[in-house]
């Protein structure tokens, strides 16, 4: 890949009693482009992201971020040098209202500052489309409205590389057109690696794709290269006729 | 009016309440409301911790009793001039916070309850251990000559209630201060999702040790306090149920909330003084009010008045 | 007395505290095992049992074995039905939520231990034992004249204790039998290993959780029925039970049968020769520290096994 790259694995492992759910990963995440990661189920996509961002500990080998080795950091001091991560199950402070929950993730970073927590606060809530909720208990929203506001609560860091754990799932078909307009706005502006299983939101935004398969990394390329691959086709794409 | 303006004109409203109840009240329940009001000091530390950040305790008996002690000893035994010795109650409690902090933080859930209530209970026997200082469960009194700040005497009816006045409105306006700062506000993220707060890069660890620190500094406030207006330091306020009555005040009168545990005090002490009259098994009371509120109104007074009434209640 | 003599006796003493543990945590055990509920209010079914048995055994009158053993037999269903109608009328409406559990059994406690104070009142009253006969126990030394057995003035027990440690010993392996070869054993294990695939199996839950909230308390109640003749009815006696059923459940390993058992022996006997040897209040001190440091750094227990 001709990108420089912003984040990278290497040998990352981690085993569950005998079984190896992620052996020997070497991964590298091209800086400003949104890259897929895809895989049948149980081909330990989450746990990987879980390595990466610090939520899983790794059995072994190493995380680099921004030239720095992170391997050993906990998670909330990863969070502080840039990464961001949003939940495959949907994690919200559902007691709150929807402006508390974007300004607390705004807040670490703008802190005391409270005209441009404010302005951080609306400018995000506009852009991903649901700034007239604001004051709505965050709980009381509908499932996909809560998907929305978690990715809102990832932007409003402004994280330098943005993890999605599968943020369409659950979402409805227009709900997923509106989030790859919202993905593909954000290209050049973050760095973005996306977990999905849904093949049409991985091929309209993905520049580069890793395929996952059984804990090991199968095949790497863009898109079209992905789509061509013999092995992914076998182990993957086979199974879902609509790709 | 704006939520922040509703709710400083609230506290100051509070406050203004209490000084003109001082005024109007007979003697003997301008008495109870000071006691009323040092035990809502440490309500208001017990709720920091369980309304705000989400932590039961069940040991903070020792924190109370640590202000206490160590106000009480260093002024009897030590001969320390009063702001000193109240100084050294408030620290101790702060430091046992700390180190219980380190230990029992390490649990969570029931753990923590259990443990904080192992710990507790361990300081309850320490005092009955040290007998030869605390007087273990017969305690001792503290002599209303040594009860003297600056030619002030704080035995008089007056003198008490001043003093409890004050340290209340610190402590009242200071924590209606902190829950609103970044730090409040990611306390009570951590009690709505403690795993979301640490994937927001917070330091979900370091923030609970820092709330459980204050939450016993201010126990300890409230203990030092205690003995200095009531001249008594004796084992009965190192007990569990010592452990459990901020916990059924905060229920009572709104985790979460402001002016919850006042407000839970004043119901509580009022029961249980009225009742109290009629039997001698008055905490049959707590239990029922405990049962009562967990099954119909788990958010107290304060928490259902939010709910239905006023939602801009801090 | 000699030290080897004074040891034996305090050793005694320790079984009749163990076997009266052993009872009580189980009964602790059990709830947490299977519904996940922390029973502070488990003390007070203990306190119960005894107080109850007071009043069946005076109730009757003529000998005392006939009172006894009709408070054997009534005194634990009582407490058992008593404390079934607190998890239906309480702990079910909010849904066993971990934290309103603890606060609605505090609740409960303080109800069962005033509503006791206004109508047992303050005193403390005791139960006469079935049967009493003191017997002198033989010790062994090998002396000038080679081995030789005699009897160390002041070592000895009653009948009693013995029939206690006994009867104890009795009542557990018959629960063992319940719990490993019976239908409701059955039901029981698998609502543990998982309540809502229990349910899905056509489990009825809800129901068997009352029946566990209320054997565990009726545990609680045979253990204080049994101990009764030997320490008098008291309503505050059930606050050293509970403190001392949390010490053996944890050091157990939460939920933890067999660990439980271990754990009762193992404080029972060192309560009773502790304390025969230091002062009580050290022991008590050093017992609740240890529990809160097994809890902060294994909180799988002691005897429990390392989570996977």
């Amino acid at each position: 890949m001709a990108a420089v790259s912003i984040l990278e694995t290497r040998g990352l492992t981690k085993a569950y009693g005998g079984v190896l759910a992620n052996s020997d990963v070497n991964f590298k995440l091209a800086k400003g482009k949104v890259t897929a990661l895809i895989g049948p189920n149980g081909a330990g996509k989450s746990t990987f992201v879980g390595m990466v961002s610090g939520r899983t500990e790794a059995t072994s080998g190493q995380v680099f971020f921004e030239g720095q080795d992170i391997s050993h950091l906990p998670a909330h001091k990863r969070m502080q040098l840039g990464l961001a991560y949003t939940f495959q199950i949907t994690s919200i402070f559902p007691g709150l209202s929807v402006h508390e929950n974007v300004a607390l993730a705004a807040r670490r970073k703008l802190g005391k500052d409270s005209e441009a927590l404010e302005a951080k606060v609306q400018a995000v809530l506009t852009r991903v489309g649901i700034a007239d909720r604001a004051e709505q208990i965050a709980g009381d929203l509908s499932y996909g409205h809560q998907r929305i506001l978690e990715i809102a609560m990832g932007l409003a860091q402004d994280p330098h590389v943005f993890i999605l754990d599968e943020p369409t799932q659950g979402l409805a078909e227009s709900e997923v057109d509106d989030f790859i307009k919202l993905v593909r706005s954000l290209a050049g502006e973050t760095t973005i690696l996306l977990i999905e299983h849904n093949m049409k939101v991985v091929m309209e935004t993905a520049d580069f794709i890793t395929v996952l398969d059984q804990g090991m990394v199968l095949a790497e390329g863009t898109p079209a290269e992905i789509h061509a691959n013999a092995d992914v086709q076998a182990a993957y794409l086979g199974s879902t006729p609509h790709a | 009016m704006t939520s922040s303006r509703k709710s400083t004109l609230l506290h100051l409203g509070v406050l203004a309440l209490l000084v003109v109840l001082f005024f109007v009240l007979p003697p003997y329940h301008a008495g109870n409301l000071s006691r009323i009001m040092v035990l809502a000091i440490y309500a208001m530390g017990y709720n920091l911790l369980f309304g705000y950040t989400g932590l039961l305790s069940l040991g903070h008996a020792m924190f109370f009793a640590a202000g206490m002690y160590g106000f009480g000893l260093t002024l009897n035994l030590g001969g320390w001039p009063v702001p000193l010795a109240f100084v050294a109650g408030v620290v101790c409690a702060g430091a046992l916070a700390l180190v219980i902090g380190l230990l029992a933080l390490r649990t969570a859930g029931v753990a923590f309850m259990i443990v904080t209530l192992m710990f507790a209970q361990t300081g309850y026997l320490v005092v009955l251990y040290f007998g030869t200082y605390t007087r273990g469960d017969e305690g001792f009194v503290i002599q209303q000559a040594q009860r003297m700040l600056g030619g002030f005497d704080l035995t008089s009816e007056t003198g008490r209630y001043v003093t409890a006045l004050i340290l209340f409105a610190i402590c009242f306006l200071g924590l209606a201060r902190l829950v609103q700062t970044p730090f409040g506000r990611t306390l009570v993220a951590i009690r709505e999702n403690e795993e979301r707060t640490r994937m927001l890069g917070y330091d979900a660890g370091s923030h609970k040790l820092r709330a459980l620190i204050i939450s016993g500094a201010v126990s300890g406030v409230a203990g030092a306090a205690y003995a200095l207006l009531f001249g008594y330091v004796g084992a009965t306020f190192a007990t569990v149920q010592y452990s459990i009555f901020p916990l059924l005040w905060v229920l009572l009168g709104g985790a979460g909330t402001t002016i919850g545990p006042l407000i839970g005090v004043f119901f509580m002490f009022y029961l249980i003084d009225t009742s109290s009259t009629y039997t001698n098994a008055y905490m049959l009371i707590a239990g029922v009010v405990l049962v009562l509120l967990t099954v119909f109104a788990p958010q107290g007074l304060a928490g259902e008045l939010r709910k239905r009434v006023f939602k801009w209640l801090p | 007395m000699e030290f080897g003599p004074h040891l034996m006796l305090a050793s005694l003493e320790g079984a009749v505290i163990a076997a009266i543990l052993s009872l009580t945590a189980m009964g602790l055990s059990i709830v947490f095992g299977v519904m996940r509920v922390v029973n502070v209010a488990h003390g007070e079914f203990f306190m119960l049992g005894a107080v109850l048995a007071w009043y069946v055994t005076s109730a009757l009158g003529g000998h005392p074995a006939l009172g006894f053993v009709a408070a054997l037999l009534i005194v634990p269903v009582l407490v058992a039905a008593i404390a079934a109608t607190a998890d239906r009328l309480i702990l079910k409406r909010i849904n066993y939520d971990a934290d309103r559990t603890i606060v609605g059994t505090i609740g409960i406690l303080y109800i069962i231990q005033q509503t006791t104070l206004m109508t047992f009142g303050p005193d403390a009253r005791p139960v006469e034992a079935p049967f009493n006969t003191r017997l002198s126990l033989p010790w062994f030394e090998f002396g000038e004249n080679g081995f030789a057995m005699f009897w160390p003035w002041g070592l000895s027990t009653t009948s009693y204790k013995l029939f206690v440690i006994a009867a104890a010993v009795v009542i557990l392996l018959g629960l063992w039998m319940v719990i490993t070869r019976t239908k409701i054993g059955l039901v029981m294990r698998a609502t543990q290993q998982d309540s809502e695939m229990a349910q899905a199996f056509g489990v009825p839950v809800g129901t068997v959780y009352s029946l566990v909230f209320g054997l565990g308390a009726g545990l609680a109640a045979l253990g204080a029925v049994l101990v009764v003749p030997i320490q008098q009815a008291h309503y505050l006696m059930g606050h050293d039970p509970l403190l001392l059923s949390f010490i053996v459940v944890i050091i157990g390993g939460l939920g933890s049968l067999p660990g439980t058992i271990v754990a009762a022996i193992l404080i029972g006997m060192s309560d009773g020769i502790i304390s025969v040897f230091f002062s009580p209040t050290i022991a008590k001190i050093i017992a609740t520290l240890l529990v809160a440091m097994v809890l902060v750094f294994r909180p799988q227990g002691l005897l429990g096994k390392t989570a996977p």
